[in-house]
């Protein structure tokens, strides 16, 4: 038996399982099919027909060149080129077998038998070099082939996450749209807040306005009456010739007359304190007399308290800087400030009091001072002073120590900032057990 | 008759001298004038049992009407003088507590002096 028809059967059946991975016509699948096939038959008809032992061996040898002749041509076989390499030898030195046999030639039998040894050689060796650049190439487009399949995952997850940016851009949006209601709302409730604090201490005011305004018009009222008195008595001393009564009666209307005006003008600025306090358009600074805004809202927040609470008391003491003059402030928001600053040092004196400390004397001290370029206002109770570690809040906003619904938290807050506005300082020092000082610092 | 004025304002005292000048001057009345509660409480230690009406207003810095009232109806003279209250808060509170701490009178500002002179049985 010849080792060819195992070499064709080797050669067609892996060919065919080669070139499956390059892409292989049905066609050329079927021809490489039926090419073991005849290999195969070929084989069986050598071993079981010995006579025709040499037809058999020389169709397998045709065959083989045929084949291999159409490998070496078309494009399709390329990639098993190398196979073909590796088998041509063996083929060749096959025919040139058959040839010389046909010839009856023997005597290049053994140089054909080291040849044919040699091809043998030559074949395993390609086909050992074949199998591992194959194996290389199975692995080279493996790989390929999960680098395809991250990729595709990899898209798949972009687009995954994008759908998934896509929906949290959404809610991004959605939430900012949110927020940004929120914000307007919360500036209109701030807006309101702002605006009740003002009516709350207009609230703290009025009863003190009522006992500021009625004192004004009790000298308004009885000295003009007096005058009308004044001036019938005159009449009667002028027609009994009386003249020096005349001239005396004449003096006391004149000075009736400056406290009816003085009264007057009390309680004239008192009600436009009162307006301007609840005013809630921006104002313009203007030139005003310091000690005799922060003198009036001293006095107004006193009352104010007293007539609320019968049982508040405490001693005013002012001390005045004449010196100051007039300073340009917007008197409406600075007469809050220290509205502010007399209501919390009164309560302050207040919850003091409430200790029944022997000796204790509620006391509130307003004074004013020049300093350089710049008008101090100073506030200061003898009360329990403020602990260490609330001092630091006081200024912010809805920050209060009173009982839930006594205080907005707003007033210290609101003044810190219309002082900030007038380029000023609200400042305060305090030592627990001794009581706080609140000083405002504002430019000339 | 000596009456005690009590009242922070310092115009009450010129509004008593020319409201009472007939009264004064024909030595129906006298006046005597303190600017708060402490004044007045030191004003009658040291004149005891002069000032037979005291006319005090109630809300005055330091020491308030009220608390005057109450010093001098039960811890302070006896027999206590007669004392009318006057206030610009003419509201239901201060009345009732003014009448608890035995006030004999309560009178609103602005004071109404033809009702006060009525009061006080002065004609002029």
């Amino acid at each position: 038996m010849s080792f060819d028809f195992i070499l064709g059967m080797v050669l067609f059946s892996y060919l065919r399982k080669f070139l499956r991975t390059t892409g292989l016509t049905s066609f050329w699948d079927k021809v490489l099919q039926y090419g073991l096939i005849i290999s195969i038959v070929l084989m069986v008809i050598n071993i079981v027909q010995p006579g025709g032992r040499h037809v058999t061996e020389w169709i397998m040898h045709l065959i083989l060149v045929a084949f291999i002749y159409i490998t070496l041509k078309l494009p399709i076989f390329k990639p098993a080129r190398s196979i073909i390499y590796a088998v041509l030898p063996l083929v060749i030195i096959a025919i040139i077998e058959d040839v010389l046999q046909l010839l009856n030639n023997n005597q290049y039998d053994d140089w054909l038998d080291s040849a044919e040894i040699f091809a043998i050689v030559w074949w395993a060796a390609m086909w050992f070099i074949i199998n591992r650049q194959k194996k290389a190439l199975e692995k080279a487009q493996q790989k390929a082939k999960e680098k395809e399949a991250e990729i595709k995952i990899t898209e798949a997850l972009k687009a995954e996450l994008e759908v998934q940016v896509a929906e949290r851009t959404a809610q991004l949006t959605a939430q900012k749209e949110e927020l940004q209601l929120a914000i307007t709302e919360l500036k209109a409730t701030q807006a309101q807040l702002i605006q009740s604090e003002k009516m709350a201490s207009l609230g703290e005011l009025t009863a003190g306005i009522a006992h500021e305004i009625q004192n004004p018009l009790n000298f308004v009222n009885n000295f003009s009456e007096v005058n009308a008195e004044l001036v019938e008595e005159m009449k009667t001393a002028l027609a009994s010739g009386d003249k020096e009564e005349a001239i005396a009666i004449a003096n006391d209307i004149a000075a009736n007359e400056q406290k009816i005006n003085h009264h007057g003008k009390r309680a004239d600025a008192i009600v436009k304190g009162m307006l301007q306090h609840s005013r809630t358009s921006s104002a313009i600074k203007e030139p005003a007399d310091i000690n005799a805004l922060a003198d009036e809202y001293f006095r107004l927040a006193y009352h104010g308290l007293r007539a609320k609470d019968k049982t508040f008391n405490a001693t005013l003491k002012s001390n005045f800087d004449d010196t100051i003059g007039s300073i340009n402030i917007i008197p409406q928001d600075i007469g809050r400030v220290v509205l502010n600053l007399f209501t919390n040092a009164f309560y302050a004196v207040t919850e003091r009091k409430k200790q029944n400390i022997p000796g204790y004397e509620p006391t509130v001290t307003l004074s004013t001072k020049k300093q350089g370029n710049k008008v101090v206002v100073m506030v200061q109770d003898n009360g329990n002073g403020i602990p260490q570690k609330v001092v630091d809040k006081i200024f912010q906003p809805f920050f209060t120590t009173k009982p839930t619904g006594q205080g907005t938290g707003l007033g210290l807050s609101l003044s810190y900032d219309i002082v900030k506005a007038h380029n000023g300082e609200l400042k305060v020092t305090t030592t627990e057990g001794t009581g706080t000082v609140f000083i405002i610092e504002l430019p000339v | 008759m000596k009456i005690l004025v009590v009242d922070d304002e310092r115009d009450m005292q010129t509004l008593f001298e020319q409201r009472f000048r007939k009264a004064i001057r024909e030595k129906e009345v006298e006046f005597a004038f303190a600017f708060s509660g402490e004044e007045a409480l030191s004003y009658l230690n040291q004149h005891e049992h002069e000032a037979v009406l005291i006319l005090s207003d109630i809300n005055m810095p330091g020491m308030s009407g009220l608390e005057l009232l109450d010093h001098i109806k039960h811890t302070y003279l006896k027999p206590p003088p007669v004392v009318m209250m006057i206030t610009a808060y003419g509201d239901a509170e201060n009345y009732n507590i003014a009448k608890q701490l035995g006030a004999d009178d309560f009178l609103t500002k602005p004071v109404d002096f033809a009702l006060l002179k009525q009061k006080l049985n002065i004609n002029s």
